[in-house]
């Protein structure tokens, strides 16, 4: 199987049913996607596929085949991470941080598709992703000082 | 002093110097530190005392992961005492450094050998001369999580490295009886009651392990006490004073006495990331990864069980994803070291599934706090009562001389665990902060410790103080209502520490408590406590909504953690406990069974509540920040909701409210 993965094609060996997830974090060493539940419930695993955030834990890696997966590793461009990933660290806006890959690739989709989301909208777009810590006003204020940028 | 004594005290001094400061090639420090980074910033703070006291820039100071194999024993990095310890011995070494150069006449710390006569009195650098602490620094190592980077225990890779499953019941208390073949490509391991699948491949590991317990018989003989809290003060083993101060003159001037029972439910540690290990035994040592908050106290543990000497293990600390107390990420690694020996050399990764982790981490205990009080007849509290049953608090390894871990009590032939216990106080463990910090002349507080445990329990966020802060704090707004007093003033009215009333008139005004408008379905409330009694001072004002659902819109905290290391880092942690209070009071309670985020939900973005905090700053010794907001939040909601349930249309109270609470005492103006 191939898979194009934050813009580079590679040839997997994985099973069509693997979940994705394993598929990234084992056989291609991206390990910035977490293994939260396993189950879609938690967002920690959240890539983008077409540009769309979705759960890599439950989702079969042939299911992505000729698709455009992006992850939080591949949300940098030209060696500067996003607008997003920028705030999130000016905010301070994590402590342990194990749930921010998946909160980053939900953010940077929702400011793809609206460059200005109000407070209601952002909190919205991240309610799939648990956060733990507690960080969640840090990561709303973070997204929209990225949305203005 | 005898010289020769002397003489090796300083030579253990110098090692303990050089154990703990490295002055690296590359112009770099690197510190090792025996408390280890649980995602509360610890390592920034540490390396902001160093560069400080060594009058080095931050960039150049590199806190070590923690390892047993280089790092001072400084026991369990918790109870918010790792700034007030670990900084402390910290602090004294870089001191006693920048004294030694002073003295050689060298140019910079590169140049200096360490040896044995190290200046016993060294002075620290005065908190007012202070230019890194004290100052918000942006986390160290927050950059590398944010852009993906290997970060947590559960990325390393080790060479040959085989993925495990353990195979659990899905309740904890069920045993395993029979297994069936393991399938095509996988491989089952297995000591007693205590087996695991392993693979090459973590996919088949998973689907394995599935289909494995799927038909794999267990017996299901324990049960959960229908009724937890009956069955605790059913169960006590042991009865003791706490603290009493009899004072029948005062009690005698009571003419109104309330009585009122709080509860506080198994509550989970639920960290994002499920626990995680790994472990190697080829040849000698065997080596374990893990994210415990001890790394001796585990390799104790580890020593006991696999009746191996302690010089024979390392275990090497790496982050995992908040812990919040001891979930389990010391029963991991127990598991992964016995699979590990099971393995024939190869290195084993194990991942804890969710499923895993809400069935088997050491939950949050179950308490029940029954208050007693008697009101003169100026309203003031002239007697107070207050009784706490619950299992102990602590279930570390390392504690005792029988091992605590899980799959201690599931090989062939068992080991004996021993049970849960609570420290002596002024830490305490469910006896931490029973004691009020209000003078109240007639006291006494009394702990029923109960030894049985229907499920294991061990460390949760502020332990004790959660339950018994809770209570007092409610019944300080019961009290409020029948002597007809603010609750604000019958608090200040036995509140004489300076520092605790300082919190409490910050929040007030900061809260605009006094501009408070009634409004139907909306509430407002209280709470106030010194964490452990000599802790961090924390007050909380909560907003909400009770109507067709319970919300709770804004929290204003008002802190004093005497000198805030990194201030950030301080409102930081104190914005994310009031969250997670706010989830632990709205939405949680586990149950058996509970094994998905869908049985047991926490806390949305949706649903965060504005929280705002005050940090009331002074240059007393540093305390930590971690754990003293979590009592005063729950209370300050639950008396919030019960202000909420006194206007007509809100009736929905809290699930933790008294049963006897807020029904019809209070007034509806
Ligand atoms: S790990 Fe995929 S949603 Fe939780
Ligand atoms: S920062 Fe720890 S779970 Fe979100």
């Amino acid at each position: 199987m191939n898979l194009t993965v934050n813009g580079t094609a590679h040839a997997v060996a994985a099973k069509p049913d693997t979940p994705l997830l394993y598929v990234l974090r084992n056989e291609l060493g991206l390990v910035g996607s977490r293994y939260g539940c396993g189950s879609g419930l938690c967002g920690a695993c959240y890539v983008l596929i077409d540009g769309r955030p979705m759960a890599s834990c439950d989702l079969p890696v042939s299911f992505a085949v000729g698709k455009q997966i992006t992850t939080v590793e591949g949300l940098a461009a030209k060696g500067e991470l996003h607008a997003v990933q920028r705030a999130l660290i000016a905010e301070q806006a994590a402590q342990c941080g194990y749930c921010m890959s998946g909160i980053a690739v939900s953010a940077a989709a929702l400011l793809a598709a609206n460059k200005r989301p109000t407070e209601a909208q952002v909190r919205a777009a991240l309610d799939k992703h648990l956060c733990r810590c507690g960080s969640h006003n840090r990561v709303v204020k973070a997204v929209l000082r990225a949305a203005h940028e | 002093m005898n010289k020769s004594l002397d003489s090796h005290l300083a030579l253990a001094d110098a090692r303990r110097l050089t154990q703990r400061v490295h002055f690296e090639r590359d112009g770099t420090v690197t510190i090792a530190s025996g408390k280890v980074d649980l995602g509360q910033g610890i390592s920034t703070a540490l390396a902001q005392i160093a560069a400080e006291e060594l009058g080095v820039p931050l960039e150049k100071v590199c806190i070590l992961p923690a390892s047993t194999a280089y790092s001072p024993d400084e026991g369990v990095t918790s109870g918010s005492l790792s700034i007030q310890d670990g900084g402390k011995g910290l602090r004294k070494a870089c001191a006693e450094l920048r004294e030694l150069l002073k003295r050689s006449g060298k140019r910079s710390y590169w140049e200096l050998e360490v040896a044995g006569d190290i200046p016993a009195e060294a002075p620290e650098k005065p908190p007012a001369e202070y230019r890194l602490v004290g100052k918000s620094v942006p986390r160290l190592e927050l950059p590398a999580k944010i852009a993906g980077e290997p970060s947590y225990v559960h990325d390393i890779v080790l060479p040959g490295m085989v993925h495990a499953r353990v195979l659990r019941p899905p309740r904890p208390y069920a045993r395993l009886v029979s297994l069936p073949a393991a399938p095509a490509g996988t491989e089952i391991v297995r000591d007693g009651s205590f087996a695991a699948v392993l693979a090459a491949r973590e996919e088949d590991a998973i689907e394995a392990a599935k289909k494995l317990r799927a038909k794999a018989v267990w017996t299901d003989d324990a049960r959960m006490p229908e009724d937890i809290y009956g069955w605790l003060k059913g169960h006590a083993t042991e009865n003791k004073v706490t603290k009493e101060n009899a004072d029948p003159v005062a009690k005698a001037r009571g003419v109104k006495r309330l009585q009122a029972e709080y509860r506080k439910p198994f509550i989970c540690h639920a960290s994002i990331g499920p626990s995680c290990a790994l472990a190697r035994m080829e040849g000698e040592p065997l080596e374990v990864w893990s994210h415990t908050q001890g790394i001796f106290g585990l390799r104790q543990e580890l020593a006991m069980v696999l009746r191996l000497p302690e010089e024979r293990i390392v275990v090497h600390h790496a982050e995992g994803a908040g812990c919040y107390g001891h979930n389990g990420a010391d029963d991991v690694a127990l598991d992964a070291a016995l699979i590990a020996r099971m393995a024939k050399g190869r290195a084993v990764r194990l991942q804890w599934t969710r499923e895993d982790e809400f069935a088997w981490e050491p939950y949050g205990p179950a308490m029940v706090v029954a208050l007693d009080a008697q009101l003169d007849a100026q309203g003031n509290i002239v007697s107070w009562r207050h009784d706490l049953w619950s299992n102990g608090h602590t279930h570390r390894p390392g504690r005792a001389s029988k091992p605590v871990l899980i799959a201690a009590g599931e090989l062939a032939p068992p080991f004996e665990r021993a049970p849960a216990i609570d420290p002596p106080l002024p830490a305490g463990g469910a006896q931490r902060n029973a004691i009020p910090g209000y003078e109240f002349p007639d006291l006494l507080v009394m702990h029923h410790y109960v030894r049985e445990a229907p499920v294991a329990g061990s460390s949760l966020r502020s332990l004790g103080a959660f339950g018994n802060v809770y209570g007092i704090e409610s019944f300080m707004d019961e009290l409020a209502l029948a002597a007809n007093v603010d609750p604000v003033d019958l608090r200040l009215r036995h509140l004489k520490d300076p520092r605790g009333r300082a919190v409490i008139d910050a929040v007030v005004r900061e809260s605009r408590w006094a501009n408070w408008k009634r409004m139907e379905g909306k509430g407002h409330g209280i709470a106030y406590a010194r964490y452990k009694n000599i802790g961090g001072y924390c007050a909380v004002v909560a907003e909400v909504e009770a109507t067709h659902e319970l919300r709770v819109r804004r929290l204003v905290a008002a802190v004093d953690v005497g000198l805030p290391v990194n201030p950030d880092g301080v409102a930081n942690q104190v914005e994310g406990g009031c969250v997670q209070a706010t989830s632990w009071a709205l939405k949680e309670a586990w149950r058996p069974g509970a094994l998905t985020w869908e049985e047991y939900p926490i806390l949305k973005f949706s649903e965060a509540p504005a929280v705002e905090v005050h940090i009331v700053r002074n240059e007393l010794p540093s305390l930590g920040a971690g754990e003293c907001m979590m009592g005063p939040t729950v209370a300050a909601i639950a008396n919030a909701l019960c202000d909420a349930a006194s206007t007509r249309s809100a009736r929905r109270r809290c699930a933790w409210c008294s049963p006897k609470r807020g029904s019809s005492t209070r007034s509806t103006s």
